[in-house]
């Protein structure tokens, strides 16, 4: 791994909620381009990770640093606004607002126009024609005026990704990207997600195990809190430390790691 | 910077015909001409509703669009009228400078209360509106050297663009606030119409996803909060001036809840809601008082239950889903 640009960094990352340790002495790096999952039984602190290095959540220690810049003192707002980006396992959009809205709104932010309040919406075209080409990546362009509370499951999961895109994310942390969606849905969402540019980050949580080891190139497992271990897939596929978890917690993903 | 380039497509399109002008809202406005000719004696109704509605809509932008709910508003609207009654008690009687030093006041008002509305939430922020109204209230009651107490203030306005003096009959009264009332909403259209628009109502829809897309969100809560606070100071300088008086009461509680009340029996986040409530509202209370002067509030109280219960979006929000359903 020498060579590659790491471009987010966590540090001995620790945090408690009472007497519980959600977090213990976590570190990560992920280089430019990387495709990085994370994984691990339910509990294990996959989201709080999230949570903690996005800034959601402040931890007890540690140290996150993005394109070598010291982030952790950093509102969650702010680390967006330089390129650290998470979506959520949970949908968490605009209910009566359109995509189009939505991913409008995300791309003035960025631009930091969302404050002017004396120029008409469609005066921002540049804007608009960002928003709508992000829409048509994700393939959301059909529905692109229909309200958020009315659009298919499936599609409400593309817009949080939208949504996150539209900040232009040097770094991006998927949450369960696919929770919730049907088997066969899941494979074409993570075929948008694999289409992402090159040079982006992406760390995404994820359990079903063919699509880790289709689309990660690393993958970290996550247990109590602390990394169990952290490797290249086919090494993280004969780790009998990661079969005993899984077969300690749930039976069938410990079949799905075999195959 | 600035790209003023059209923009093409079917969302294009849409975006564009989102805010357009309806002939509803032309319709709407002609309307409001008719008392000139038709109601004459309606006058001074009508200049009161045309102000209590320009209240209505500061209230909407941060409690319609913004999701921040208010039971102090009446705060900046006394602020407002106490601004251009002073000034003209001290010999400016100049009533366009009055709206400016009260949207001033009001405004300087919202500013430095906004950081502390901005940093609570639900039952905290309604005590906290609640408990600034009430204050400003008893501040104003005891700085009577320069309020007048309790007796209020009683002032000589200068005729509107020094040719219209403030007649008996309140042709000048009503065509001065409905005027300021039309400004009044194609600057808030405008606002809610824009990114910043947008914004709040992103804030509202869910705010938990804005510091996700990069918003740091409370600095558009402090700037509506501004917008507002002047907006309502300006209602609150038109009462002062059309009716050459101001009391305590332009800054009591009973003002701030029947601000919401209006707005609500209207519907919130629809820039005329605030405008229909404040006609059912204030027609209302002129008809039910002329019957049982003391009881009035009984009926208000129970047409706000029923247009709750029955059209949980007031007035204009039943109307627009009768208007969908049949257009379906």
């Amino acid at each position: 791994m020498s060579g590659e640009t790491v471009i987010l960094r966590a540090e001995g990352i620790a945090r408690k909620f009472g007497s519980l340790e959600v977090a213990r002495d976590i570190s990560l790096a992920l280089p430019v381009g990387a495709r990085h999952a994370l994984i691990g039984p339910n509990g294990a602190g996959k989201t709080t990770l999230i949570n903690l290095i996005t800034g959601s959540l402040k931890p007890d220690a540690g140290r996150i640093t993005l394109d070598g810049q010291d982030v952790t003192a950093l509102a969650a707002a702010e680390r967006v606004r330089r390129g650290l980006t998470r979506t959520f396992q949970i949908n968490t959009l605009f209910p009566g607002l359109t995509p189009i809205e939505s991913v409008l709104l995300a791309v003035c932010e960025r631009k930091r126009e969302a404050g002017q309040f004396w120029r008409r919406l469609t005066s921002h075209a540049e804007a608009v024609d960002e928003a709508f080409a992000i829409l048509r990546q994700l393939h959301l362009e059909e529905v692109a005026t229909r309200e958020t509370r009315h659009l298919a499951y499936g599609q409400q999961r593309l817009l949080e990704i939208a949504l996150a895109l539209a900040t232009r994310p040097k770094v991006l942390l998927l949450d369960e990207p696919a929770a919730g969606v049907p088997k066969d849905e899941s494979a074409a969402l993570f075929s948008v997600i694999a289409a992402l540019p090159a040079d982006m980050a992406v760390l995404f949580i994820e359990h079903d195990m063919n699509l880790v080891f289709k689309f990660a190139s690393r993958i970290t497992v996550l247990v109590s809190g602390a990394v169990l271990v952290e490797a290249e897939p086919e090494a993280i596929r004969a780790d009998p430390r990661v079969r005993e978890v899984y077969l300690g917690s749930v039976g069938d993903q410990h079949a799905e790691l075999r195959r | 910077m600035r790209t003023e380039r059209a923009i093409s497509g079917p969302a294009a399109t849409w975006l564009k015909k989102r805010n357009r002008i309806s002939t509803v809202e032309i319709a709407f406005w002609l309307t409001t001409l008719l008392p000139f000719v038709l109601f004459p004696s309606y006058l001074s109704l009508a200049s009161q509703i045309a102000i209590a509605a320009l209240f209505a809509l500061s209230v909407d932008l941060v409690l319609g669009y913004a999701g921040i709910i208010t039971l102090g508003h009446a705060m900046f609207f006394g602020l407002g009228a106490y601004a251009a009654a002073v000034l003209a008690k001290h010999g400016w009687g100049e009533p366009l400078t009055g709206l400016l030093a009260a949207a001033l006041i009001a405004g300087v008002a919202g500013f430095v209360t906004s950081f502390i509305i901005v940093r609570v939430q639900h039952l905290a922020l309604i005590m906290i509106t609640l408990g600034l109204g009430l204050l400003t209230y008893e501040l104003a009651n005891s700085f009577s050297s320069i309020t007048g107490g309790t007796d209020g203030l009683s002032v000589e306005i200068w005729p509107v663009l020094g040719i219209f003096d403030f007649d008996l009959w309140g042709y000048t009264a009503y065509g001065y606030a409905l005027a300021a009332l039309f400004i009044g909403v194609l600057a808030a259209r405008r606002i809610v119409n824009s990114s910043f628009g947008l914004a709040l109502t992103g804030i509202r829809e869910n705010s938990a996803r804005m510091p996700a897309i990069g918003s740091v969100y409370r600095v558009h809560l402090q700037k509506i909060y501004v917008i507002s606070a002047s907006m309502a100071g300006v209602a609150g300088a038109l009462l002062a001036e059309t009716t050459g008086t101001v009391s305590l009461d332009t800054l009591s509680f009973q003002r701030s809840a029947d601000v919401v009340v209006m707005l609500i029996l209207g519907g919130t986040g629809r820039l005329y809601g605030g405008i229909i409530g404040a006609i059912i509202f204030l027609v209302a209370r002129d008809r039910l008082s002329d019957l049982n002067p003391q009881y009035w509030y009984f009926w208000i109280g129970l047409l706000l239950m029923a247009i709750v219960l029955v059209m949980p979006g007031g007035v204009l929000g039943g109307l627009a889903r009768l208007f969908q359903r049949n257009a379906k």
